[in-house]
């Protein structure tokens, strides 16, 4: 029974009597949490503009990174590094609406998520086929000082993070909701064949999200590879973008902002203060735990439509 | 035109809808709908599209439930009842857009439908053998006399998915036949046929009824179909019931006229 | 012997229901299974049974399982290793703490075990579908494997963190433990197979069997005909775990006899998944052409490229693995979604006919 309280209680009594550091924990969970929603924007865009859960995405953030680190091995500036990766990440996304999407247009949704989960097979094997696989070592530039705001330390390196985040899903927000092929995508989204036939080229559509999907997962390759260093586990950590959804819903961008979010915070706080009374290291599966709980309240997700089932 | 054989026999009451209104938000699919279904009847539920017919099936067939009045079955008033209790107590249907199991073949999807009739547990299922078995081939040559009434022996082993639309109709009317419902729903059961498979349709359905005396409630567009087979008529408009009454009584009702040809030739 | 069906009528419905209705079939399937259970232990090389054979059996017990959840059923489950490991770290807290019970037993009760696990983890699908459902699963294997990892109650307190499995007999024949031989090893987990693929065959052909289909190729239909969905689905997680337990079982006992969770990681959910998918979905005997390609393929790259003259990396062999499994899987699903099974089957459809073309 003590152990039981112990347990409950315990961690919350450390909390309360360092505040400091529990405001660092939460700090430092937000920043990661940044990291996991930059994952999860990636998915949302494919799932809206194409309704296909792609499995890939995880893969797609190494495959870019891994592209980056290596043109920079090479010996090519950052600027020519990032071109060569982008056009990598473009050309890819055109392969897979030729190859893969296009003969299974119309096929259950399941269907394509096991396809996407071939992708992801065959571009982790392709990509480190081609750069190898041992971990490399990516540093653009960004500092990664401790500074102190207000007592509580920061990484520098997290600020920027946070903040390319920021702007990476501005421009986003703008693009869906303001220009012309945001309008067709979302279009797309609704009805593949009335956005067909009232003449948006679903091909076209599906090649720019895929693109812009892969965009968003070189910046992240890039955050997350400059963190962790550029390594096969990177697209299993992206794997953590799942849970995400389901607590932001698959069909929202701010969904995939805050879920990262909490997953992020409650993932941090959760190891540092319970995990050691179990044995530690569940950040492996708190997250989609938390997701399972959540699933079970509301299944659509935060920000998710409801889905009214017809007969 | 109403038919009067002398082996058909209308009854009590079977099922009574009584003020039933239902809504999606703020959409208003039902309004304070009522009316009866006699043991035995073919009973029809027409309506201009949107007038909510379906909506009617799935209540009656508890997949959705209604906000307001009540639904009785058999003189129970039926709180909130999920679909597999509908099944279990004698209410089977069929779909507007065909609802089969597009991975099965023919027989399987109508031995789908004897499922709530076979008992035998899950170790005698392991086993596939004795009493499962023997309960297997008995459920087996009711669904064969099925296959034969529907005229589909051909098709028996062909993967649904591979059929015809008018023969997928008339595999899902297999399906729910299977079960041999009480009470049967059948949801636009002509829809998009061409006249002879229509025909056909319509021979199945006056055939269930008097060889099996099964109820009918049914929802149709073609209305020359629904006058010739049915006994009695709702008609809904908006979510509300503007006639009631055999089919003659019906087609000559002012209201009717209206909803279907416009005030213009009231 | 030509392969025809001409001449045989069916006259009972017992007989149109048999699993194989044509007579050249069951005449195969007995030659098979003679050739399996006596001339191949009599004959094979011990390395053959035991890096081929064996794995081959153990991995078609785990395809079969998820081809019940997944090919039949249709929910889609990535957590076939947390279910796999839990059937092996039952099945040796159960050889363990009672070392008189028989092998059999335990290896059937700890696919109990993981039959309760996988009910627990499947209550969600009453809410949610498909790839939700998927990452649900993903929480079973994580949280497993941690599991597993991190209590040592369950690895007895062994500093390693590794079972092994305990020699024990059948018949006075050592199955288990070193004095196991392979051939014993095969024998006895042919047996295993051969029994589970015929209930699981018994399962899939009955009422049960349908109401799976029923439930994967359209929920709402199913329910309206009596169907309880949730009973359904969770009877689906039920034996599909049980299966996977005891095929978790017999990789840590028979195969290879000592294991650790991370052996069941995330990437084994993945290879039992590609198995279904190339083997067949909703097809028990594509649970085993799926098995045998995956175990096969390796091999097959392993020698090949060497035989030819240009021997690969092991790291290049891996990427290889990695880009052919993911080629596939999308290949399979374009052109043709039943996998090997109804490439099998379209052969025979032809054979049945040739030499004619029609």
């Amino acid at each position: 029974m003590d152990l039981v309280l112990d347990f409950l209680f315990g961690p919350l009594k450390e909390i309360w009597e360092f505040p400091t550091f529990f405001v660092e924990v939460v700090v430092g969970g937000v920043l990661s949490g940044v990291m996991y929603s930059l994952v999860a924007l990636g998915f949302v865009l494919i799932f809206k503009a194409s309704g296909v859960f792609n499995f890939a995405q995880g893969a797609m953030v190494l495959c870019a990174a891994l592209t980056f680190v290596g043109f920079m091995d090479l010996g090519a500036p950052v600027w020519l590094a990032l071109i060569g990766a982008l056009a990598t990440m473009i050309a890819l996304a055109m392969a897979i609406e030729r190859v893969v999407l296009r003969p299974l247009v119309n096929q259950a949704p399941i269907i394509l998520f096991m396809a996407t989960i071939g992708i992801s097979y065959f571009i982790d094997g392709f990509f480190q086929a081609v750069w190898g696989e041992d971990v490399k070592r990516l540093d653009i530039g960004i500092p990664k000082d401790p500074i102190e705001i207000a007592g509580v330390l920061i990484n520098t390196f997290d600020i920027v993070a946070a903040v390319v985040a920021g702007a990476l899903v501005a421009t986003l927000a703008f693009f869906f909701q303001s220009t012309r092929i945001g309008r067709a995508l979302r279009a797309v989204a609704d009805d593949h064949q009335a956005a067909q036939s009232v003449g948006i080229p679903l091909q076209t559509i599906w090649v720019i999200v895929w693109s812009v999907a892969g965009i968003v997962a070189l910046v992240a390759g890039i955050m997350w590879g400059s963190k962790l260093g550029v390594q096969f586990s990177l697209a299993f950590v992206a794997l953590k973008a799942l849970p995400v959804l389901i607590l932001g819903g698959f069909t929202s961008i701010p969904g995939a902002i805050i879920g990262g979010l909490i997953i992020g915070v409650g993932e941090k706080v959760a190891e540092v203060f319970w995990a050691g009374r179990i044995g530690g290291g569940i950040e492996d599966w708190f997250a989609y735990i938390l997701a399972l709980f959540f699933l079970m309240f509301r299944p659509q997700g935060l920000f998710g439509e409801r889905i009214i089932e017809r007969v | 035109m109403t038919r009067a054989t002398a082996s058909r026999q209308i009854g009590d009451t079977l099922l009574k809808v009584d003020g039933v209104s239902l809504g999606f938000g703020g959409v208003k699919a039902l309004t304070d709908v009522s009316f009866d279904v006699r043991k035995g009847e073919i009973r029809a539920i027409i309506g201009p599209n949107g007038a909510g017919k379906s909506s009617m099936l799935n209540c009656i067939n508890g997949f959705y439930h209604p906000s307001h009045g009540s639904i009785s079955y058999k003189g129970i008033v039926r709180g909130a009842m999920r679909p597999h209790e509908a099944a279990k107590n004698g209410i089977a249907r069929t779909f507007q857009n065909i609802a089969l199991f597009k991975g099965m073949s023919t027989l399987d999807n109508i031995m789908t439908g004897r499922l709530l009739k076979m008992k035998r547990g899950f170790f005698w299922q392991c086993l596939h053998w004795g009493p499962a078995r023997a309960e297997e081939i008995e459920h087996r040559e009711v669904v064969e006399r099925v296959i034969d009434f529907l005229e589909i022996q051909a098709i028996r082993k062909t993967p649904v998915g591979r059929l015809p639309y008018g023969l997928q109709k008339r595999v899902e009317l297999g399906r729910a036949l299977a079960a041999e419902p009480e009470l049967l729903l059948l949801d636009e059961p002509m829809a998009g046929m061409n006249l002879e498979e229509k025909e056909d349709m319509c021979r199945f359905i006056l055939d269930v009824n008097e060889q099996f005396g099964t109820t009918i409630a049914l929802i149709e567009h073609d209305m020359g179909v629904v006058m010739d087979i049915s006994d009695r008529v709702v008609v809904l408009e908006y979510g509300r019931k503007i006639a009631d009454g055999t089919p003659d009584a019906v087609k000559s009702d002012p209201k009717v006229i209206e909803a279907y040809l416009g005030t213009g030739h009231a | 012997m030509i392969y025809r069906e001409a001449g045989q009528f069916k006259t009972s419905y017992a007989a149109d229901q048999a699993i194989f209705p044509i007579l050249q079939d069951r005449i195969a399937l007995a030659i098979l299974l003679a050739v399996a259970f006596v001339a191949v232990p009599l004959m094979a090389s011990d390395y053959f049974l035991s890096t081929i054979l064996i794995p081959f059996l153990v991995f078609a017990v785990a395809a079969i399982g998820l081809n019940i959840l997944t090919g039949y059923c249709g929910q889609l489950s990535l957590g076939t290793g947390g279910f796999m490991a839990c059937g092996a770290y039952a099945a040796y807290k159960l050889a363990t703490g009672f070392p008189e019970l028989n092998i059999v037993l335990v290896f059937l009760l700890s696919g109990g075990v993981t039959a309760l696990v996988g009910v627990a983890f499947g209550v969600p699908s009453l809410r949610i579908k498909g790839f939700y459902l998927a990452v649900a699963t993903l929480a079973a294997q994580f949280f497993l494997i941690w599991l597993f990892t991190k209590v040592p109650w369950f690895v007895n307190y062994s500093a390693s963190g590794v079972i092994s499995a305990p020699p024990r007999a059948v018949f006075g024949w050592f199955v288990t433990g070193i004095e196991a031989t392979p051939q014993a090893k095969y024998v006895f987990c042919l047996g295993f197979v051969a029994v589970l693929a015929l209930v699981a065959k018994n399962l899939v052909r009955g009422r049960i069997g349908r109401a799976w289909m029923a439930i994967r190729d359209m929920d709402i239909a199913a329910e309206i005909i009596g169907i309880r969905p949730l009973h359904t689905k969770l009877l689906a997680f039920a034996v599909s775990s049980f299966y996977c337990g005891v095929a978790g079982a017999l990789w840590a006992f028979i195969y290879t006899s000592s294991v650790e969770a991370l052996a069941f990681d995330i990437n084994r959910s993945f290879q039992i998944l590609f198995m279904i998918i190339i083997g067949g979905l909703g097809s028990i005997l594509g649970s085993f052409l799926g098995a045998a390609f995956i175990v096969m393929l390796p091999i097959f790259l392993n020698s090949v490229p060497t035989a030819m003259g240009v021997p690969l990396s092991t790291s290049m062999i891996a990427h290889m693995e990695f880009m052919i499994f993911g080629g596939l899987i999308v290949f399979f699903l374009i052109v043709e979604p039943h996998g090997l099974a109804r490439l099998w089957q379209i052969g025979k459809e032809k054979l049945r006919l040739w030499p004619f073309p029609h």
